[in-house]
């Protein structure tokens, strides 16, 4: 096989894995263009980032949560309620910071598992359990800010969760010092990562792409990672909203693909019954699953309190939505059983980068709306065209 | 479309020449790059019954979506003649309006809905554009009349048995005048009663002039009842056999299926050496809460080391819910009686607790609660035990393709590669995967549900090989089996289940189909 027919295979077998990840390289190479370059400039590229973590977050725990088939409509408004939470230890009980992120993070898990039991034991479909977690969370969190009404919070270790950036270190011609070997070491790590891999196949005798293939595969991937790090170096560096979104994704990539819980929870996904009768507990990987989507949201709304630097009334509204979709937009099947954590978050940046892109180039909030509805059927349409030609 | 039944009429009907009243001729079938039919040549005479037998994959199902217009005009080469015309069919609607109906081994009816609902679905009798659901019921109790199913018209599809279920689908393909009715395996899923029912049915409209084309993996039923079978090998005709010339007899059948003689289909174990008692129970009852009933009554039952032990029954009798009851319970029945494992007492409260104690199950129904379709042939061998895989909980993968590709190629998996999705597997190779998945996690006691439901004669012969390979290894087997033949061929001692309750046992030795029988309608 020489080269080029290696290259259109290896694409043609992976398009839907690509699909997202050329959507995404499309559409900001467009509103770059369409801006004169002003899309891709450090500043607007760190925004979008801390804007898109809360959602970020969510469409993580979302995206299990679709995977075994159900729904988490609360996830919004139970953000909110923690994030109001948090703001009321933090300011009106004088809780340390230290104290306080834990605690939410623990209340998040438990009233994730309160659903998961719901679901999984009691036998409620999860769209009616979770539509009426999410009122009683909105009444829940007007409860607690109704007589202050905006809670400001003052702790400057919290908010710097939402608006603060690693420190710099020192500069180098101008970039941000640690940010950059931050990205160095991430593209060390990625290339030690692929060739251990690679050796590994190679002991087990099993057939690799050629080193051409390979080399430049590292090499396009490392390019990418260093402009990003790049781009961020330029600005503030990496903030903490991208440091945790990026742990987040690490983490849970990491127990979806290579562990044992990850197979279960696909099992348990893909026909549940015939996950019962291989020996999986599917009542107790239900539980997990909405344990974490609950601590996620509690993370969701730390992240948003602090970036607004208090809790609002209205903090959450639609954020389940938007997870929802990011999820869909990045391949996640309503079937069950298929979806990956990390194309929720490539979903996650194509939504945000959509709303940015479009209100640099001043686009009516009217026409946003149906843009973006517009972009998740056109995902969703090839997600399935896909599908369809595999099958 | 408005009461196409009330004005049924038969008008004169045409033929082909030589009394065909179906002739397909040279058609080949590409699927991007696999050819699935070459130049396949078949023909119909009007009223007869012709089977079509061949191995899973030869091309069977293909060729009636073809006929029926699953695979519409253009997208296959050759001639449909149909009637003495040839047929251009766009799609499914247009072979239904010229009176071919097709009825596939999955039902396609709506379990929630009534029996004349169902019926009628499609072809709904109308006045005016309204729905006129009395004369429905009347003409759907007429349609059950035909087809001697005696049940209420109300009753819903829900909640008849699978032979029943199978009567009203012929129900609704006669309430469209049908002239020429294809069934894909019809007698799969049925015990020896309802497809002896079913059988009976096929000869009487037989008789009132309706033409049959059927899809079987039982060569009994072939000898019973055809008067013509084709075989198709790899997507070709390989030949038309008839039995007024005395040409259908099993040998010949098997003989151009698979291409090579097959002497005896079940094979034999040289030296049978029995242990301990690896399980046993006793005065075993289960209680179903949904029902409200014990559907398992005061088994007794022991297994030895090393043996094959056989469940005959009929469907319905409780032997599947008794292989579940054992195996950790997933359906929450009560429980009641003693378990002993190795001669230890023992009770398990979930499916891994049975699977710890080297017990597998593998089900009767692989595609619906089996295998993970969607996911590919690795991951579903390696589903049951991920520990093997994944030393200190993380999952090796290279280690999980190796294991993959070893049952793979030991079982014969016939398959491009194991990241093959299992849903495009043939019946006889998700079988395969199916028990390659348990073999993975290495039990000692193995209860198959129907090992070979639907799947052709040479995976059957490979499976039963394979069976032998284990008990040789050191395991024992509980076989559950509606099917006879393979109790009678495999068994070392047989079981006859019948309403819950253990009607005999019977030596290997002693065992024929009659004393079966006898015990299973008691």
């Amino acid at each position: 096989m020489n080269f080029f027919q290696e290259a259109k295979s290896l694409l043609k077998v992976n398009i839907r894995d690509y699909g997202m990840y050329i959507a995404l390289f499309v559409i900001m190479l467009t509103f770059t263009i369409l801006t004169d370059g002003l899309f891709m400039s450090s500043r607007n590229i760190s925004n979008l980032l801390d804007a898109t973590g809360y959602i970020a977050v969510l469409a993580v725990g979302m995206t299990l949560v679709i995977v075994i088939r159900h729904i988490d409509l609360s996830v919004g408004f139970a953000a909110g309620f923690m994030g109001a939470i948090a703001a009321i230890m933090l300011s009106q009980l004088g809780v340390p910071v230290y104290f306080t992120i834990p605690i939410i993070l623990i209340l998040g898990i438990v009233i994730g598992m309160f659903n998961g039991v719901l679901v999984a034991s009691v036998g409620i479909p999860a769209f009616v359990s979770s539509l009426a977690a999410m009122l009683i969370f909105r009444g829940a969190l007007l409860q607690v800010t109704e007589k202050t009404g905006t809670i400001i919070v003052r702790d400057d270790t919290f908010n710097a969760l939402g608006n603060g950036f690693l420190p710099a270190l020192g500069h180098v011609a101008g970039l941000n010092l640690l940010s950059l070997i931050l990205g160095a070491l991430v593209i060390l790590y990625f290339i030690y990562a692929e060739i251990s891999k690679r050796n590994q196949k190679i002991k087990y005798k099993f057939e690799v792409p050629s080193n051409k293939i390979f080399a430049i595969k590292l090499i396009f991937v490392s390019a990418i990672i260093a402009y990003l790090t790049w781009i961020l170096a330029g600005y503030n560096g990496f903030s903490w909203t991208v440091v945790i979104t990026l742990l987040v994704v690490a983490i849970y990539h990491f127990l979806t693909t290579k562990t044992v819980l990850g197979r279960h929870i696909y099992a348990v996904g893909s026909n549940p019954e015939a996950a019962h009768l291989t020996g999986i507990n599917v009542k107790k990987i239900t539980y997990i699953v909405f344990g974490s989507m609950g601590m996620l949201s509690a993370l969701s709304g730390i992240l948003y309190t602090a970036r607004l630097q208090s809790a609002t009334t209205t903090a959450g509204t639609l954020f389940e939505l938007d997870a929802i979709a990011a999820a869909y937009v990045g391949g996640v099947s309503a079937a069950g059983g298929v979806g990956k954590v990390t194309g929720s978050i490539i979903g996650a940046v194509v939504m945000a980068s959509l709303s940015s892109g479009m209100n640099l180039l001043g686009v009516g909030i009217s026409y946003q709306y149906m843009i973006r509805g517009g972009v998740l059927a056109a995902a969703v349409i090839f997600d399935v065209m896909t599908r369809r030609k595999r099958g | 479309m408005g009461g196409n039944i009330l004005q049924k009429t038969s008008g004169p009907k045409s033929e082909g020449p030589g009394g065909n009243i179906l002739e397909m001729r040279g058609i080949s079938k590409n699927f991007t790059g696999v050819k699935a039919l070459s130049d396949v040549n078949f023909q119909v005479k009007k009223g007869e019954i012709h089977f079509l037998v061949g191995e899973n994959g030869a091309g069977k199902s293909t060729l009636m979506k073809v006929l029926s217009g699953v695979y519409p005009y253009g997208t296959y080469e050759g001639d449909i003649v149909y009637e003495g015309t040839v047929q251009q069919f766009g799609k499914i609607t247009d072979s239904v309006k010229t009176g071919i109906a097709i009825i596939y081994q999955e039902l396609a009816l709506f379990p929630d809905l009534s029996v004349y609902e169902n019926i009628f679905a499609g072809n709904e009798v109308k006045r005016g554009g309204v729905i006129d659901w009395n004369e429905t019921i009347i003409e759907a109790r007429k349609m059950l009349q035909k087809v001697k199913l005696n049940v209420n018209p109300e009753t819903l599809i829900r909640d008849l048995g699978v032979g029943k279920q199978q009567l009203v689908e012929i129900a609704k393909a006669l309430s469209k005048d049908v002239k020429l009715l294809i069934l894909d395996e019809p007698t799969a899923a049925l015990n020896e009663n309802d497809s002896e029912n079913l059988l009976d049915l096929l000869r009487e409209l037989k008789s009132q002039g309706i033409t049959c084309i059927m899809i079987s993996h039982k060569l009994k039923e072939v000898i019973a009842i055809a008067d013509k079978a084709t075989v198709i090998r790899d997507g070709k005709t390989i030949c038309t056999l008839d039995a007024s010339k005395g040409e259908i007899t099993e040998a010949s059948i098997i003989k151009n299926m698979v291409g090579r003689d097959i002497e005896d289909i079940y094979p034999k174990r040289p030296d049978k050496k029995f242990g301990d008692h690896i399980l046993e129970v006793k005065n075993w009852t289960a209680y179903d809460p949904q029902l409200g009933r014990n559907i398992v009554k005061n088994v007794d039952l022991y297994v030895k080391k090393g043996e094959i032990v056989g469940i005959a029954g009929l469907m319905g009798s409780g032997r599947t819910e008794f292989a579940l009851s054992i195996f950790g319970n997933p359906r929450n029945y009560k429980l009641d009686g003693e378990l002993y494992v190795d001669g230890k007492r023992t009770r398990f409260s979930h499916t891994s607790d049975a699977i710890k104690a080297g017990i597998a199950y593998v089900t009767e129904d692989r595609k619906g609660d089996g295998l993970f379709l969607i996911q590919d042939i690795k991951s579903n061998v390696s589903a049951a035990n991920l520990k093997g895989i994944a030393p200190g909980g993380v999952i090796n993968d290279n280690e999980e393709v190796k294991v993959a590709n070893d049952y793979k190629s030991s079982m014969n998996i016939k398959a491009p590669s194991v990241e093959q999705i299992v849903g495009n597997l043939s019946g006889g190779n998700q079988q395969k995967v199916s028990l390659g998945k348990w073999l993975f996690v290495g039990p000692q006691l193995l209860i198959l549900d129907e090992p070979t439901r639907g799947i052709d004669v040479g995976a059957k012969f490979e499976i039963y090989t394979i069976m032998n390979k284990l008990i040789a290894q050191g395991m024992s087997i509980i076989m559950i089996s509606s099917e006879l033949g393979e109790v009678l061929g495999m068994s070392d001692r047989i079981y006859v289940m019948a309403e819950g309750r253990i009607k005999g046992e019977i030596a290997a030795e002693d065992a024929d189909q009659e004393k079966i029988m006898e015990f299973a309608t008691q």
